[in-house]
């Protein structure tokens, strides 16, 4: 065992430099500014190149340049700055490039402050700019994960051609944790697609197509191809779920915190498991179809930092087949397990 | 009598098959209009210079979002307003392209004018250029901010007035001003003398991106016939007469003799070397030779709290590492969000031989308070049978908590007398270490320095942490 107690906003870094990443671009804010400031410093060591933009929509942009040539590239920042980036993220969707984005959310609307929150659910998950499109979205719940799961965005954006996003909170990108670091990536998928700029490379990126029916064309491939994902890279985490009667569902910060839950009740001799989706979308929406089959299943128990975003996509998911219970807090608050607790003994 | 063939330049594609249609030898381009010139201009430099293989064009939001349509080279169609930005990403990927950010006024001076500032301030190794034609072309003749007071538009139906819509923008005069523009000029297409000098223009501003000499800018006043609602003789004209005498044509800055290459170098490690620059060498990679005891049931939920500068975030950050040496799980949390007020700080550490399920500290098995108001804030989240250690040097009433370990640290005190404030923390965690009984001295003793990089502390640091360990014999 060779472990490292670091931040999970720096796990980041050193994990998008070890899958090859070469270029970042981006603009500070509370609470992801530690990811641009490890970028600026190690960076420049690892041969890449690491740029302060002028702006989220100048980062953003920025990344569209440099994934239409064939480097891997990334930029990070919390909720406002997303929603600043939704434009740029749209038109990487449309020119179907690879690159990730790392979202540390923080509270909102407005400038909300700066606690941790998962009301971006929404504007990752089901779009945020204009157009259908998706955008491969994981959800971290430790440093290790912030490492791995950057890397992971890397190999899946690349491998689907389409921008992943690392979608963390506050709490996940302020933790220290012990981290196991990989030997770094030194193969990148070839892009025979990239605009190289050499002679057998004059490709073209854009996200135009005037005519209805090539759009719709382009549509149907997008879609074709989300369809995949959702049938290959589901991910998640199930503990003591097989014999579990009460299921508690969170991501990120709060599926820690609900495992605690979990654990208080399984010592009271409540059967409590926790399932937590790794991937939001693809969405585990077979995983809570089974959930929703499964007759010792009594109920379903949703915790989120937000008014009730995931919430959607569980209940959609279990069709009204079971209860689904929900705990929400916002603001920056973060629930106790004694509330939680509380909470599920009242909704029995 | 020496005869020149007029032929497509290499640069442009032989047909415009992307175009669609049966008109493939045509540009969508109206009547009279300036891109078709300008297009032709740029595509016979880049075969002249022989760059045509290495050079990426952004296509704009305007009417010449379809220049790859035209051009055989890389391609790139951005956002609106974003090219700037977009070619200052791909350039700093590629900094071997020849990079064309080729923009209309709305793209350029309007949306997208804080990303051409931004790249030319830096001056970014690539060339501008900048249609201006005074109007919304392609979204059918509204207003541009290079639009004349007075001047009709779809959206200005009685004409521009500054009042409403302020002055039109001088794009290339706001460019020359920034120390990085290596090169700025306007011109205008419209006769062959001034299409000549154009051409110099389009060639001056390539040859210095070849010679990476920095940042160039280009605006050429360009004819919009069907914007304007004139003929396109008249429309030459117009520009002449009208146009051209709001944006005065000429040099506006040019230091393309003065300048040296900038060329950037970025060394590429060997992948070997990675994580020795990635400062990502375990502790225990490090720490040789020095054994730790045998993990043992543990589930500490420590809370420690202070004024900022006390060291009590480097505090938490010491011992999880240390317990994490010594092979236990551990989580720290620093107060963050809501918590930070006041100037007070506080971290949350937990230590476990089993996985971390929360990292949060709701009801904390060891509160280690380093001042009143902590005291008072967490003493009633304790556990019963866990334990408080307070500084009892700084703390006058100790707690008021009779069903748990008490125990006060003089800690700010015996750190003054070993010379320095800043080592209470380190006292307070040799205490700690003392009452636990699972952290091996010897250990703590040669990790310590690797943890607190502050070599002025080093000895120090290590006289407070057994220090604190006299203290709660």
């Amino acid at each position: 065992m060779s472990k490292v107690l670091i931040k999970g906003n720096e796990a980041v870094i050193r994990g998008a430099l070890l899958a090859g990443c070469k270029n970042f671009f981006g603009y500070p804010i509370t609470p992801a500014s530690e990811i641009a400031e490890a970028a600026a410093y190690y960076f420049p060591l690892l041969g890449g190149t690491f740029l302060q933009a002028e702006s989220e929509i100048g980062a953003i942009n920025m990344v569209y340049g440099a994934a239409s040539f064939s480097t891997r590239c990334m930029t990070a920042s919390s909720s406002p700055g997303i929603s600043l980036k939704m434009e740029g993220i749209s038109y990487l969707a449309g020119a179907e490039l690879p690159c990730v984005i790392i979202d540390v959310m923080r509270g909102g609307p407005g400038l909300g402050n700066i606690a941790p929150e998962q009301s971006d659910y929404n504007q990752i998950v089901k779009g945020g700019g204009h157009g259908n499109y998706r955008l491969i979205t994981l959800a971290p719940n430790s440093a290790q994960e912030m490492c791995d799961l950057t890397m992971l965005a890397f190999e899946l954006s690349d491998k689907y051609r389409n921008p992943a996003v690392v979608l963390a909170d506050g709490i996940i990108g302020q933790m220290m944790e012990p981290v196991e670091f990989p030997e770094p990536v030194q193969v990148i998928p070839e892009r025979p697609w990239a605009v190289r700029g050499t002679q057998d490379s004059h490709n073209l990126i854009c996200s135009i197509q005037l005519d209805p029916d090539l759009l719709e064309k382009h549509n149907l491939h997008l879609q074709a191809k989300y369809a995949k994902m959702a049938k290959d890279e589901i991910r998640f985490e199930a503990i003591r779920c097989d014999d579990a009667e009460h299921i508690f569902i969170g991501y990120g910060i709060v599926s820690r915190i609900l495992h605690s839950v979990v654990e208080t009740l399984r010592a009271e001799g409540i059967k409590a498991g926790l399932f937590r989706p790794i991937t939001l979308f693809p969405f585990p929406t077979p995983q809570f179809d089974a959930f929703a089959k499964d007759p010792k299943i009594k109920s379903l128990f949703v915790c989120e930092l937000s008014a009730g975003q995931m919430v959607d996509d569980v209940r959609l998911a279990v069709n009204g087949k079971k209860p689904v219970n929900l705990h929400t807090r916002m603001g920056g608050n973060v629930p106790t397990v004694k509330e939680i607790v509380d909470k599920f003994k009242e909704s029995r | 009598m020496k005869t020149t063939i007029l032929q497509k330049p290499a640069s442009f594609y032989d047909d415009f098959v992307l175009k669609g249609g049966t008109q493939t030898h045509n540009t969508h381009y109206c009547p009279g209009c300036g891109h078709g010139i300008l297009h032709k201009l740029i595509a016979e430099a880049l075969s002249d210079f022989n760059i045509q293989d290495r050079t990426v064009l952004i296509s704009p939001v305007g009417c010449s979002v379809f220049a790859y349509y035209y051009f055989d080279v890389g391609n790139i169609q951005s956002a609106h307003g974003r090219a700037p930005a977009v070619a200052t990403g791909y350039k700093r990927a590629n900094p071997d392209s020849i990079m064309i950010s080729y923009q209309g006024d709305g793209d350029l001076a309007a949306i997208g004018a804080n990303e051409i500032l931004q790249a030319a301030n830096r001056g970014e190794q690539m060339t501008v250029f900048f249609v201006n034609n005074a109007i919304y072309g392609m979204t059918g003749g509204q207003m541009a901010p290079t639009t004349l007071i007075g001047q009709k538009s779809t959206t200005t139906p009685r004409g521009r007035t500054s009042q409403n819509e302020g002055f039109p923008l001088r794009m290339s005069e706001i460019i020359a001003t920034l120390e990085a523009p290596v090169y700025v000029e306007r011109v205008m297409l419209t006769d062959a003398k001034n299409i000549a000098r154009t051409r110099k223009a389009v060639r001056k501003a390539l040859k210095i991106q070849i010679d990476k000499k920095g940042f160039s800018f280009v605006e050429v006043l360009s004819a919009c016939p069907t914007g304007w609602k004139m003929t396109p003789v008249n429309s030459k004209k117009w520009i002449t007469d009208v146009l051209a005498k709001h944006f005065e044509p000429g040099v506006k800055k040019d230091e393309s003799e003065d300048r040296e290459p900038v060329i950037t170098l970025h060394p590429q490690p060997h992948f070997d070397e990675f994580h020795e620059l990635l400062d990502i060498k375990s502790l225990t990679d490090k720490i040789r030779g020095v054994k730790v005891p045998e993990v043992k049931p543990l589930a500490d939920e420590i809370k420690i709290a202070g004024f900022g500068g006390q060291g009590i975030l480097s505090m938490g950050y010491a011992l999880a590492n240390i317990a994490m040496g010594h092979r236990y799980q551990v989580s720290w949390l620093p107060s963050y969000g809501p918590e930070m007020r006041g100037g007070t700080a506080n971290c949350s550490v937990k230590i476990s031989d089993r996985r971390i399920a929360s990292p949060l500290v709701d009801d904390p098995t060891v509160l280690v308070a380093m001042n009143k108001p902590s005291l008072k804030r967490f003493e009633q989240d304790v556990q019963p049978g866990g334990i408080i250690l307070y500084d009892s040097g700084l703390i006058d009433t100790p707690p008021e908590r009779t069903d748990l370990t008490v125990i006060g640290i003089p800690a700010t005190d015996e750190a003054d007398k070993l010379g320095s404030t800043k080592a209470a923390n380190m006292i307070m965690l040799g205490a700690y270490a003392k009452l636990r009984g699972y952290l091996s001295e010897a250990y703590v003793c040669k990790a310590l320095p690797m943890i607190i990089k502050n070599t002025m502390f080093r000895e120090l640091n290590e006289q407070a942490f057994k220090r604190g360990m006299e203290l709660v014999q």
